[in-house]
């Protein structure tokens, strides 16, 4: 096995014209390129999102406050709720998966290069769309009018009638054109992961990264080319005069939350999977100890996977639907908080007994642990039909989501990103400021999404631009805004640290954290063709074999 | 270090991986699968909910010539591959040509119900519930059927200019799976529309 980094040539003293630096990221068809277009292209709606999150926050934080009309608050909560969805999680997702995918698994490069690009281009062009609303599209309140039919884009609002002009088709064509990004991305991270492994590693050496990313690809097409599907039908609706979800011709606005959901869920999960990936990676290391229960791991993903696939209509309890519906959806709904909960118990255990070191990575993995659980002990409570009739569309549903895809999901996103950085940009990240960044929006995000569970069960209804006074949200809602401030205040620190260490932070060298996976096996950025001789791997952690060859996994495994 | 010599074939390990074409076809016919699903379930759901005419028992025929002709184009594409791993590429072509003359005679066949659907019968995409979801679903078949003909056509040209070679047949047979799904779809289709909907 041969997994020594090579040395790359001195590059050459004179500094390329920027054009043609530009042209070789705009054609290049590289997985590690790629991926850190995607991830590079997640931030910058990451902060225009937050931007949005912010407006509403400002508009809500006293009772009758005019910081922004009540158009300007709908378009603000669709565009954040897409934005965040679309253009920011899936885009990171991908990006990580394009990246590390290949590194993690020995091979120079994904399935299907060009079809990686082709699906990069289609996600950032989705994106421009959406947002080329704001100037070009026009609708109800003349031009100039971003899509404000909330994210989910329930029926009949979407008609014609209702949504007369483009404001709304923006919002559909975007969703359709990077689908298809999306579900090209999934196609080629599964023949990726199926076709080119390097020699010995076996679907069970596999990374745990590679097989949750493996899940997650099948996911998306399982489930974005529903949405896609949908969003046909509507541009039928609209621009041929069909009826698919008109119920004046006898059609169904029901069936379009259907549709809508039977992608909306297993979204939730195309996003977690991933998070769970990075955990699963950064865990271990951090505990100096293999992962707890590889092959169990790898089944509980599976079966969140296919559970996944039948929870989706208790997003539709209040909709009113049959009582043996209702029971089917609530015990999948409960059932799906098993396999969860035996990941949860794996993290713990791998980290039990281990030499825990808290660098930035760690601390928001175990931020993610405990975060992760609540979140999924409120979901176990808006599992039981009763109870989310009462709460369904409260702040109470509000904060649940949050709690999973900020708490959960954004976490481990920021984990990952101070993890793999060093590997990206071959420089270190600054240590402190990362710390100083967990602890802000550590501080933010509880503020925010804690809080926003009360005025929830106080009766709070979401998407509301105001409220009156003297309900007992007001205290609630002035906390929930200031802890936002916190959030943007952590996400600058992040942002400036990125910058600052990539342009004068110190050499990070090939394997900062002594990892096990083969990515630290490269050089830090890697070369174009990652490995100069493809690695043979024997075990799960083919660098802990090079590193201790007295004591190898393969003697255990 | 850059003469290094990359070994990627022939290891001695007994190494062997599926071909990426083929799972990469496969994943996108899962995916074609997904789309075609939720047409097929808005088909069904609307059974019957049109609140005006005309019904599909009224003015849908059964069309098993162009439904025999699609299927068979299954068994010929299998006979051009066939052949094309055999090394004949005579058969190759004849049996590649046959298969486009199927396919295209079935989107006549499409296309012929239509006309008489729209100026015979009056049912358009906005006349009725049946009308939206039966041109929708049988275009969505019709509009991958044509998308089927277009790479089928681009082999035949590359074939005709001398291209093709005996190792291409697997590439050629990952095109055949593509095929072969849009065929299985009609199968689903004719059920759901010429039988169970009628």
């Amino acid at each position: 096995m041969s997994t020594e980094s090579i040395a790359w040539p001195a590059p050459e003293a004179a500094p390329r014209p920027l054009v043609d630096a530009l042209h070789e990221w705009v054609s290049t068809v590289d997985h590690k390129r790629l991926g850190i277009l995607y991830i590079v292209y997640a931030l910058v709606f990451l902060v225009i999102g937050g931007v949005e999150a912010t407006i509403m926050r400002i508009q809500l934080i006293r009772p009758h406050n005019d910081f922004v009309s009540p158009q300007v608050f709908n378009q603000m909560f669709t565009m954040h709720g897409t934005t965040m969805i679309f253009f920011v999680a899936m885009p990171v997702v991908f990006g990580f998966a394009n990246y590390l995918v290949p590194l993690m698994i020995g091979a120079r490069d994904m399935a299907f290069p060009r079809l990686n690009a082709f699906s990069f281009w289609m996600t950032a062009f989705g994106g421009l769309l959406l947002y080329y609303s704001f100037i070009g599209g026009d609708g109800l309140y003349g031009a100039g009018n971003a899509p404000d039919v909330g994210w989910f884009a329930y029926a009949p609002l979407t008609a014609q009638t209702f949504s007369p002009g483009h404001s709304t088709d923006f919002w559909t064509l975007s969703l359709l054109v990077s689908g298809i990004g999306s579900v090209g991305t999934a196609i080629n991270i599964i023949a990726t992961i199926l076709c080119m492994r390097c020699p010995g590693m076996t679907l069970g050496r596999m990374p745990l990264l590679a097989w949750l990313n493996l899940t997650m690809a099948a996911l998306v097409i399982l489930a974005v080319s529903p949405l896609t599907a949908a969003q046909v039908m509507l541009l039928i609706d609209r621009y041929l005069g069909a009826h698919f979800f008109d119920t004046q011709a006898g059609g169904s606005a029901v069936i379009w939350m259907h549709f809508f959901w039977v992608f909306g869920h297993p979204e939730v999960y195309v996003l977690v999977i991933p998070a769970f990936a990075f955990a699963s990676e950064i865990i271990p290391v951090f505990s100096r100890k293999a992962i707890f229960g590889y092959p169990v791991m790898v089944a509980a993903t599976v079966s969140i996977a296919f559970i996944g696939m039948s929870v989706w209509a208790h997003h539709m309890f209040t909709v009113g639907m049959s009582s043996a519906a209702n029971t089917f959806f609530v015990l999948s709904t409960m059932a799906i908080a098993v396999p969860t909960g035996i990941k949860i118990f794996n993290w713990l255990a791998t980290m039990w007994g281990g030499q825990i070191h808290f660098k930035t990575p760690m601390l928001f993995c175990v931020a993610f642990l405990f975060q992760f659980l609540i979140a999924g002990l409120t979901g176990v409570m808006m599992s039981v039909a009763p109870f989310d009739w009462q709460l369904g569309n409260s702040y109470f549903v509000i904060a649940h989501f949050h709690y999973v895809i900020v708490g959960g999901i954004l976490f481990t996103l920021f984990g990952a990103f101070y993890y793999w950085f060093p590997k990206m940009s071959g420089k270190m990240y600054d240590e402190p400021l990362g710390k100083l960044h967990f602890w802000l929006f550590f501080i933010g995000f509880h503020l925010t999404f804690d809080f926003m569970h009360v005025p929830g069960i106080l009766g709070m209804p979401r998407r509301i631009y105001t409220y009156e006074p003297g309900r007992g949200w007001d205290i609630w809602n002035l906390i929930v805004s200031i802890g936002v401030f916190f959030q943007a205040a952590g996400v600058l620190v992040f942002v400036f640290n990125l910058l600052r260490s990539y342009f004068r932070g110190e050499i990070a060298g090939s394997d900062p954290w002594d990892a096990w996976t083969l990515e630290w096996s490269t050089a830090s950025p890697p070369p174009s063709y990652n490995f100069a001789t493809i690695p043979e791997v024997k075990s799960r952690r083919p660098l802990w074999d090079l590193k201790h060859p007295e004591d190898p996994d393969w003697h255990y495994e | 270090m850059s003469a290094t010599s990359i070994p990627m074939h022939g290891r001695q390990t007994g190494w062997s991986l599926p071909d990426r074409g083929t799972v990469g076809m496969y994943c996108l016919i899962a995916a074609e699968s997904a789309i075609f699903t939720i047409f097929v379930v808005a088909y069904i759901f609307y059974i019957g909910k049109s609140v005006s005419g005309p019904q599909p028992k009224d003015v849908l025929h059964v069309p098993i010539f162009y439904t025999v002709c699609l299927l068979s184009s299954s068994l010929t594409i299998h006979f051009a591959v066939r052949g094309l791993r055999n090394g004949s590429k005579g058969a190759f072509g004849l049996w590649w040509l046959l298969t486009i003359v199927l396919g295209a005679i079935f989107l006549g066949g499409t296309a012929a119900e239509w006309r008489h659907l729209i100026y015979d019968e009056g049912l358009t995409l906005q006349t009725n519930l049946f009308g939206t979801t039966y041109y929708s679903l049988v275009g969505l078949h019709a509009f991958h059927v044509t998308v089927g003909l277009l790479a089928l056509a681009t082999v035949s040209i590359f074939t005709l200019l001398g291209y093709v070679k005996q190792e291409h047949a697997e590439r050629t047979e990952v095109l055949s799976l593509y095929w072969h799904f849009v065929d299985v779809v009609w199968v689903v289709v004719f059920t759901v529309v010429y039988i169970i909907g009628r």
